[in-house]
């Protein structure tokens, strides 16, 4: 099977006050078949460059190099700004943090949806639109679609707004997800409901999955494989259901932080850094 | 069963009754301030009074009954008689037509101007928004009234060019303000999250950047009218704005101001008509300010 994503050697810098690059992503290379891959690691370890980098909506001032960069056979390198954003919302779709702040304030949510799909397939009737935006919140296990379809965002809760955020990426029924911490801003009942519907999703329609994330517990339920990411590198990479045998100081430190509720009464140990791991 | 309407059996009525009392409050709120009703009685009897002005004149504003030129204020002539006899209550009553179609040409021609060029220089940034910033700073840095006059100067004088030309003047603030507004929404997730369902920069800028700018401009434009009308009364008292006969206010000032001494009622009624209009719009603005400025709105 050939893969959907392969990167190779992927460098994003950004440009310091005295002129000089600093790399925030130092050479990560990954490969993801149509699985569900998980990427950990602590803030500004670089989970989130990676995925924006693949779906190529980085700032302006970011500087990119890369060995190969390839979606599911097409290389993104030599791809055009029109092509590139043809494939954006088509084909991979991606979802952010908190609804709170990426769905527009000013549009109904149902017309969001509806405008996700009109990108995709501009002859598509109004009423057909319509249609099919309800069936997807109705997917995204929202009761009434009719009324929600109508609402603002900062009438909806949370959790709501991340169901149609995730339906507002999957109406057009792309092959590949990133979704970048998608249930850090809700809470915590909230969470395993979004996280289960990306899943059920996902799994039905055979989509590949990278979910960003830095709960490592989480990640290893939902994810066939993860990625541990520390300052810009891959330091291990792991299948889901062996985590615990991680071999890398760093993810063994990260794993002693967890508290585990018939663990030793004792303070968990904090994380202490080695500068060779960033060498690495 | 209840008399409240159940949001689970009945949520659009919820919804609607939800919408409906935010509008209360929001009309509420308005009538709370009370220069503010002041300033829109005024707006709302002179677009009354220019919608029938046939109806409440009680003269033809053109025509001259040179036996009665100068007449003082009388049961005939409620503000007197100018130069040719012609009723100066018929004339304002006509004129507030005027400044009203230059009020509505300026607005309607300068802040979608400004609007679109701020919103795509403060979207894309990088050349593009230094090249229109350094225009729009060309335009901001000749005194308004005099880079009208220039204008008004080159197109010939006329109704129409003396709104063109201020619209050439009006523009460059909305720019300034939908530019800033876009640099902070371009950078917001909202946006980012079109831009991953694979929106163009076109859609991004029409339906995710211009709607977040508009509420700032609607702000300034409501305060900009009263200067609109200064500047439209102005060039007509300079005689580059309307022409005789239209009864422009200023232009009627203009042709007033010889009889000031003797027959002051002729030149000061367009005078203090001018400015209970100006400032009839400005209270208008402010109150408008109060209740849509986002920027205001959070520290309440």
């Amino acid at each position: 099977m050939s893969n959907l994503v392969d990167i190779q050697n992927l460098r994003v810098s950004f440009r310091q006050d005295d002129g000089s690059y600093n790399d925030a992503v130092r050479g990560v290379s990954l490969s993801l078949g149509r699985e569900k891959l998980g990427i950990v690691g602590e803030s500004g370890s670089g989970k989130s460059l990676t995925g924006r980098s693949l779906l190529g909506v980085l700032p302006p001032y970011a500087r990119i190099t890369v060995d190969r960069m390839e979606f599911d056979g097409i290389d993104l390198t030599k791809a055009s700004g029109r092509q590139r954003r043809a494939l954006r919302g088509g084909r991979m779709g991606m979802i952010l943090q908190d609804p709170k702040f990426s769905l527009n304030p000013v549009m109904q949510v149902g017309q969001q949806i509806v405008e996700a799909i009109r990108i995709g397939d501009r002859r598509i009737s109004g009423g057909e639109a319509r249609k099919r935006a309800m069936a997807m919140l109705e997917s995204v296990h929202i009761r009434e679609p009719e009324r929600v379809y109508g609402l603002y965002p900062h009438e909806l809760s949370g959790g709501m707004g991340q169901r149609v955020m995730i339906a507002m990426m999957l109406v057009r029924e792309p092959d590949l997800l990133v979704a970048d911490e998608p249930t850090s801003a809700l809470d915590v009942t909230v969470r395993t409901q979004v996280l289960s519907i990306i899943d059920e999703l996902v799994t039905r329609r055979g989509m590949g999955l990278i979910l960003i994330s830095h709960d490592l517990n989480l990640v290893s339920r939902f994810c066939d494989r993860v990625l541990v990411m520390y300052a810009g590198h891959v330091v291990e990479d792991l299948v889901a259901s062996r985590l615990h045998d991680a071999t890398h100081p760093y993810t063994r430190g990260l794993l002693a932080c967890l508290p585990t509720i018939d663990g030793p009464l004792e303070p968990l140990p904090t994380l202490n850094r080695d500068a060779s791991w960033a060498a690495a | 069963m209840s008399v409240v309407a159940d949001p689970i059996e009945d949520p659009r009525r919820a919804l609607r009754a939800a919408r409906l009392s935010e509008f209360r409050t929001f009309v509420r709120r308005f009538l709370r301030n009370p220069l503010g009703v002041i300033g829109l009685i005024i707006v709302v009897v002179l677009i009354l009074v220019a919608i029938s002005a046939p109806l409440i004149a009680t003269h033809d504003p053109y025509l001259p009954q040179l036996a009665k030129r100068l007449s003082a204020p009388n049961p005939e002539f409620w503000f007197g008689a100018d130069e040719l006899g012609r009723d100066i209550y018929s004339r304002l009553v006509f004129g507030s037509r005027l400044t009203l179609f230059i009020v509505g040409l300026v607005i309607v021609t300068s802040a979608p101007i400004g609007l679109i060029i701020g919103a795509i220089s403060g979207t894309y940034g990088g050349w593009l928004d230094r090249i229109f910033m350094r225009i729009t700073d060309v335009f901001l840095a000749v005194p308004k009234l005099l880079l009208a006059l220039a204008f008004v100067a080159a197109l010939g004088p006329g109704i129409v060019n003396a709104a063109l030309a201020i619209t050439l003047t009006a523009w460059p603030p909305y720019a300034r303000l939908a530019r800033a507004e876009a640099m902070v929404v371009r950078n917001s997730d909202y946006v980012a999250a079109a831009r991953l369902a694979g929106a163009s920069q076109f859609r991004i800028i029409v339906f995710h950047i211009i709607p977040m700018c508009l509420s700032s401009v609607i702000v300034r434009v409501t305060f900009d009218m009263a200067g609109i009308i200064l500047t439209a009364a102005g060039l007509g008292f300079i005689g580059l704005g309307a022409q005789p006969p239209l009864p422009e206010w200023g232009a009627m000032i203009s042709t007033g101001r010889k009889f000031i001494f003797d027959q002051w009622w002729v030149p000061t009624v367009p005078g203090i008509a001018i400015f209970v209009v100006s400032l009839g719009f400005n209270l208008l603005g402010d109150a408008v300010r109060d209740l849509l400025d986002p920027h205001l709105r959070q520290r309440r």
